[in-house]
């Protein structure tokens, strides 16, 4: 019999009173009022824990980083004994045959009721080499889990849609979950990495609630990622006001104006970091004075410098933005028009010479 | 008053009054035919002041001006440049669907920017004889009622599959702003981000469009100019008239 998420908690020494604080805490942090937190409460108090596995493909651990740093007091050592937390490779003590058995019997035990969590992502180039564990392909590895899993969760940037390992010109073939298993829920949670609070909050949820939180058309919960950074940035009545910074340590960015102009990206990044924060709520990239680099969106990671408002358009081949390509069209059509015209004119003069001759005669 | 009257008093008064009987009787006839309804032209000239506004706007947002002193609450420039720009884009897009149905309801040259016949050999010969003419191999095109054979390329090309981009990219755009729910967001936004993948690869492909525009309106601008000089027909005129008239 596994332990309820409430009884490992008092094991853990955790108070009722803590435990009820987190239930309404969470309830509140997914937007949910108050009314929900005796339901949490109650779910916690009666569900036995769902098994999670959580492999590591082609990453750089930032995913676990973040996660390990939810920042709510309780968050960390709940979420970490909420979850049934079965294989982590880089968390878990056990090592070699040791833990590749929980593999096999969480598999067996719990087919089709455990979620598996992907960080990272398979490389396919070569028959996957450039990512072996114990001894196979990762590639391998993530199908056999994702068989008999009941949902997927693709941690951050590289899960969800790539990120730097997938950059051009993709030397390993780095591809996203999504693109290997196909047959399974799979619920996006991007960013380089993705914020604490939205790892454990989406993980709270599924648990709380059985059953995946509502998506977006691109697979991304919508509580989180529905809106965009610009849409809850406190900078944005400089955005309105036509107020930016120029360049940096001007003025104006003494003065905290909109980084627009500096590329930021938060009028295309759906995350919330402006909403939630980072680091227990301290900060995030604009209110620390830097763009948001948009590191929740698809193929950020090759669209030219993060300091350029327009972006490079890859498919041109060059490194140009949408001006520099219509600027140039533009003006080659101008040139052009005027020579046309030019040619036009010679032309109708001579004929018109030509008719009066031929009058005149 | 009389008419007969001794020619230099009557050339006389030609000059001060402009009325000039006998030059019009000796003028030759130049025929004429309607082809431009009043709605084709009302839509051509509120649609070109709005794809004027929409450029420069659009232009502004991807390269914002100098910033504004004083406090934010002083001023809303930059609301106002993206006012400016939504406002003329529902003008465009309210004009753009009364001239589709006025292309059901109107006459034959109403329809001709929204459909090509492709499979007419006819057409393109006359494509290619209009290609000649700009390429100097032919001294005369040919004489067209409607738009000519390549203008009706270009309008279908540069005006109606542009302007369809143009407004599911940038309502696709505004959507985002206006939030789920929004029908701008149900209708667009849904559907053309994922497509792209990402916002910023619509604002891309919206900016790039603004471009091909552009040199949609240099073209077009040229074209109708050098017709009404060069031409057989008026161009500048009929857009304002709606007559078409033939030379020579």
């Amino acid at each position: 019999m596994i332990e309820t998420f409430y009884e490992t908690l008092r094991r853990q020494g955790i108070t009722r009173r803590s435990f009820l604080k987190f239930c309404s805490l969470t309830a509140t942090s997914l937007g949910l009022g108050s009314a929900f937190a005796p339901r949490i409460a109650h779910a916690l108090e009666t569900k036995p824990r769902t098994p999670v596995i959580w492999l590591h493909g082609l990453e750089c651990t930032c995913c676990s980083e973040s996660f390990i740093r939810s920042a709510h007091p309780l968050a960390k050592d709940v979420v970490l004994s909420m979850l049934s937390l079965d294989y982590d490779d880089t968390l878990m003590a056990a090592a070699g045959h040791q833990a590749e058995a929980i593999l096999e019997e969480i598999k067996k035990k719990y087919k089709g009721q455990y979620i598996l969590a992907v960080e990272g992502n398979p490389p396919l180039n070569e028959g996957g080499m450039y990512c072996i564990q114990s001894g196979k392909p990762f590639v391998e590895k993530l199908k056999y889990m994702a068989a008999d899993a009941k949902a997927i969760i693709s941690w951050g940037s590289c899960a969800s849609w790539g990120c730097v390992q997938a950059a051009k010109p993709n030397p390993t073939q780095a591809v996203p979950v999504h693109k290997v298993i196909t047959d399974k829920p799979i619920i996006k949670v991007p960013g380089c990495p993705p914020i604490a609070e939205v790892m454990t909050g989406v993980v709270t949820y599924m648990l709380t609630f059985d059953r995946i939180p509502e998506l977006d058309r691109q697979g991304r919960p919508k509580m989180f990622y529905g809106q965009r950074i610009h849409d809850k940035c406190y900078r944005r009545p400089h955005f309105d006001a036509g107020q930016f910074v120029e360049e940096w340590d001007d003025d104006a960015a003494r003065r905290g104006y909109c980084l627009y102009k500096m590329g930021c990206k938060g009028p295309t990044t759906y995350n919330a970091c402006s909403t939630t924060r980072w680091n227990g709520g301290v900060s995030f990239p604009i209110a620390s004075g830097h763009g948001c680099i948009g590191c929740s969106e698809e193929g950020f990671w090759d669209k030219g410098g993060f300091y350029d408002r327009l972006t490079h358009i890859k498919q041109f081949g060059v490194e140009a933005n949408a001006d520099k390509v219509g600027g140039t069209a533009a003006a080659v059509a101008g040139a052009a028009v005027a020579a046309h015209a030019a040619v036009s004119a010679i032309k109708r003069a001579r004929v018109n010479h030509a008719e009066e001759n031929q009058g005149g005669k | 008053m009389s008419l007969a009257r001794d020619s230099s008093s009557y050339h006389d008064m030609a000059t001060a009054t402009g009325v000039d009987e006998a030059a019009v009787q000796q003028a030759p006839s130049i025929k004429s035919m309607y082809v431009y309804e009043a709605p084709v032209r009302l839509w051509h000239w509120v649609n070109a002041l709005c794809i004027v506004t929409l450029a420069a706007s659009g232009y502004l947002i991807g390269s914002p001006l100098p910033s504004m002193p004083g406090e934010a609450s002083d001023s809303f420039l930059f609301g106002y440049i993206r006012f400016a720009h939504f406002a003329a884009a529902y003008i465009l897009a309210v004009g753009f669907l009364v001239r589709i149905y006025w292309g059901f309801a109107g006459n034959s040259h109403a329809r001709e920017i929204f459909t090509l016949p492709l499979l007419t050999a006819a057409y393109w010969r006359e494509v290619g004889a209009m290609l000649q003419w700009y390429a100097f191999l032919r001294p005369y095109p040919n004489r067209y009622v409607g738009h000519n054979p390549l203008a009706r390329l270009a309008m279908f090309f540069g005006v109606f599959l542009m302007t369809l981009f143009m407004l599911a990219t940038g309502f696709a755009l505004y959507g985002e702003g206006a939030q789920a729910g929004h029908w701008s967001h149900i209708l667009f936004t849904s559907w053309v981000i994922p497509l792209f993948g990402q916002s910023q690869d619509v604002h891309t492909w919206h900016h790039l469009g603004m471009w091909a525009i552009v040199l949609f309106v240099i073209f077009h601008v040229y074209a109708a100019i050098r017709e009404d000089i060069m031409g057989r027909q008026s161009m500048l005129s009929t857009m304002i008239s709606g007559y078409r008239m033939l030379k020579k």
